[in-house]
């Protein structure tokens, strides 16, 4: 292996990690992060002549001590624990930091509870875990968020001197804390997967790395499972959700292109979070996905037990989406006109401008036979559309209703 | 870590309170102070007077006027600071404050170097 493969490999698996150990002393990320980047700057210079036995431990050690020397002489910050002194080359070549844990104990956790903490604007939450937990670029992060990067790094460097001036402690939340900060986290994953639902970039799979490392540190947490789930069913359909640059609905997908292994893995995570007996909003979008995917054994779509998972979310997480998703599904399981039913049922301000709603709309309408009026909420959904693939399948559907239209 | 919790009120919420209520308030308020002094972090408190009774000297002094720096509906009703180690123990202590129900609890950290 290369050293920059080695490197690369080195920094994916450790960033957040050594970040976490690296900030969680001084309550500074960017102190932390400059740290770092000085020692994969010492790395690039020193590993092809010595590789060190233990690179993890070498990135742990060399920012650490860089670290020590500006508290020493900057007597304003201070050391809030101690770092452990590690000899790189002693320890065995097994041993890596993610491997000994009594040494280091994870604190990627910690950070990111930090990153999520209801003292830091909610729309950074994302961005911040993205760049410190995972390490990614202000590029990468900007463009997910069509946002400049010079402004995305702004936006990061505030939250990051926030965090230090503020006083937020790297430190699990308290008991009475811990539920809404865990859905603070949740919301903050959940951000990075919906940017991306599409496929076109690579959150997703970073927002599956996030929530299965969350799941590692909170094994029982049924919504931490939930999510899990539900990312790991959408990224199962990743291959069969767009066909020859025209998006394909879950219900005509061609099943031979679904991720079998993953989605056996997905319904692991659901059965350990119903095992706990409490409901929440992410358990419930994964058990609707999980009705989609046993379309691979049974061969059918249960319609009935859709609505009413969609009608249970709804319930809980009253979101436009939720109540459009419930719509949809009674049109299947009850008929066209109970679905316009529900539709109707949504404050119409709200429905008329979100895409899905008018695109369900026109489905229904051409299902009872209302040629125009379905042509009108197609038109309607396509102006509302800016996925390339959404906009081609929109137009199909509309092109179809030419020949009823007088 | 130093914090100060500045709280803020629209005096107009306490313009109809009765006597009795606003009674009970400052037994609120004297005993969640009470409860910082026993917890040992209480640093320096006060409760002030409402806007109307602020002078206001700006420009070196050559100016003194009557009234507060800025008219807002919100004013600053008193402070608190207190010393605790981080942010969340702040927040803590910040819900239990009897400003934080009729009114906000601002924090802020202390720039004062140690």
């Amino acid at each position: 292996m290369t050293i920059d493969a080695r490197m690369t490999d080195v920094v994916r698996a450790s960033y957040g990690r050594l970040l976490a150990i690296l900030s969680s002393r001084t309550g500074d990320i960017l102190l932390a992060e400059d740290a770092l980047s000085d020692a994969f700057a010492k790395a690039l210079i020193h590993w092809p002549k010595d590789m060190p036995k233990n690179p993890e431990a070498w990135l742990l050690t060399v920012p650490r001590n860089r670290l020590m020397d500006i508290v020493r002489r900057d007597k304003r910050i201070e050391f809030r624990n101690e770092i452990p002194e590690i000899d790189a080359n002693a320890m065995s070549e097994t041993v890596t930091l993610s491997k000994d844990e009594a040494f280091f104990p994870d604190e990627r956790l910690k950070l990111m509870f930090v990153c999520a903490h209801p003292a830091i604007d909610a729309k950074i939450h994302t961005p911040l875990m993205l760049q410190t937990v995972l390490g990614l670029g202000v590029e990468v992060i900007g463009q997910a968020f069509l946002i400049p990067h010079q402004t995305m790094a702004k936006r990061l460097v505030r939250a990051k001197r926030k965090i230090k001036d503020s006083g937020v402690a790297f430190q699990l939340p308290c008991q009475q804390d811990l539920q809404p900060r865990v859905s603070a986290v949740l919301e903050a994953i959940y951000g990075a997967f919906s940017r991306d639902w599409l496929g076109a970039g690579a959150l997703a799979e970073e927002s599956l790395y996030l929530v299965s490392l969350l799941a590692e540190l909170m094994p029982n947490d049924p919504e931490v499972l939930g999510l899990g789930a539900l990312i790991m069913y959408t990224l199962s359909r990743e291959e069969a959700r767009v066909h020859e640059g025209v998006f394909v609905p879950l219900e005509e997908q061609d099943i031979s292109k679904w991720d079998t292994d993953l989605i056996l893995t997905a319904r692991r995570y659901l059965e350990r979070a119903q095992a706990q007996g409490v409901f929440g909003r992410f358990q419930l979008e994964a058990a609707i996905q999980a009705v989609h995917a046993d379309r691979v054994s049974t061969g059918e779509i249960n319609w009935e037990a859709l609505a009413q998972l969609h009608l249970g979310l709804s319930r809980i997480a009253p979101t436009i989406g939720a109540n459009v998703g419930y719509a949809a599904a009674l049109g299947k399981a009850m008929g066209p006109k109970a679905g316009l039913d529900a539709l109707c049922a949504i404050d119409e301000k709200v429905r008329s401008s979100f895409a899905p709603a008018e695109a369900t709309r026109a489905y229904l309408l051409s299902e009872v036979e209302q040629w125009q009026m379905a042509a009108d909420a197609y038109d309607k959904a396509i102006c509302l559309t800016v996925e390339p693939p959404l906009i081609e399948y929109l137009q199909a559907k509309r092109a179809a209703l030419g020949p009823k239209l007088a | 870590m130093r914090y100060t919790f500045l709280t803020y009120s629209r005096p107009e919420d306490f313009a109809n309170v009765p006597p009795e209520e606003l009674g009970k308030l400052k037994g609120l308020f004297g005993a969640y102070i009470g409860s910082l002094k026993e917890a040992g972090i209480l640093v320096a408190t006060d409760w002030l007077q409402p806007v109307s009774s602020a002078t206001t000297v700006s420009d070196g002094g050559n100016r003194i006027q009557d009234g507060p720096f800025a008219e807002s509906k919100e004013t600053l009703s008193g402070y608190m600071t207190i010393e605790v180690p981080d942010l969340d123990v702040a927040i803590n202590w910040a819900k239990k404050c009897p400003m934080a129900k009729y009114g906000a609890v601002e924090i802020r950290p202390t720039a004062m170097e140690a």
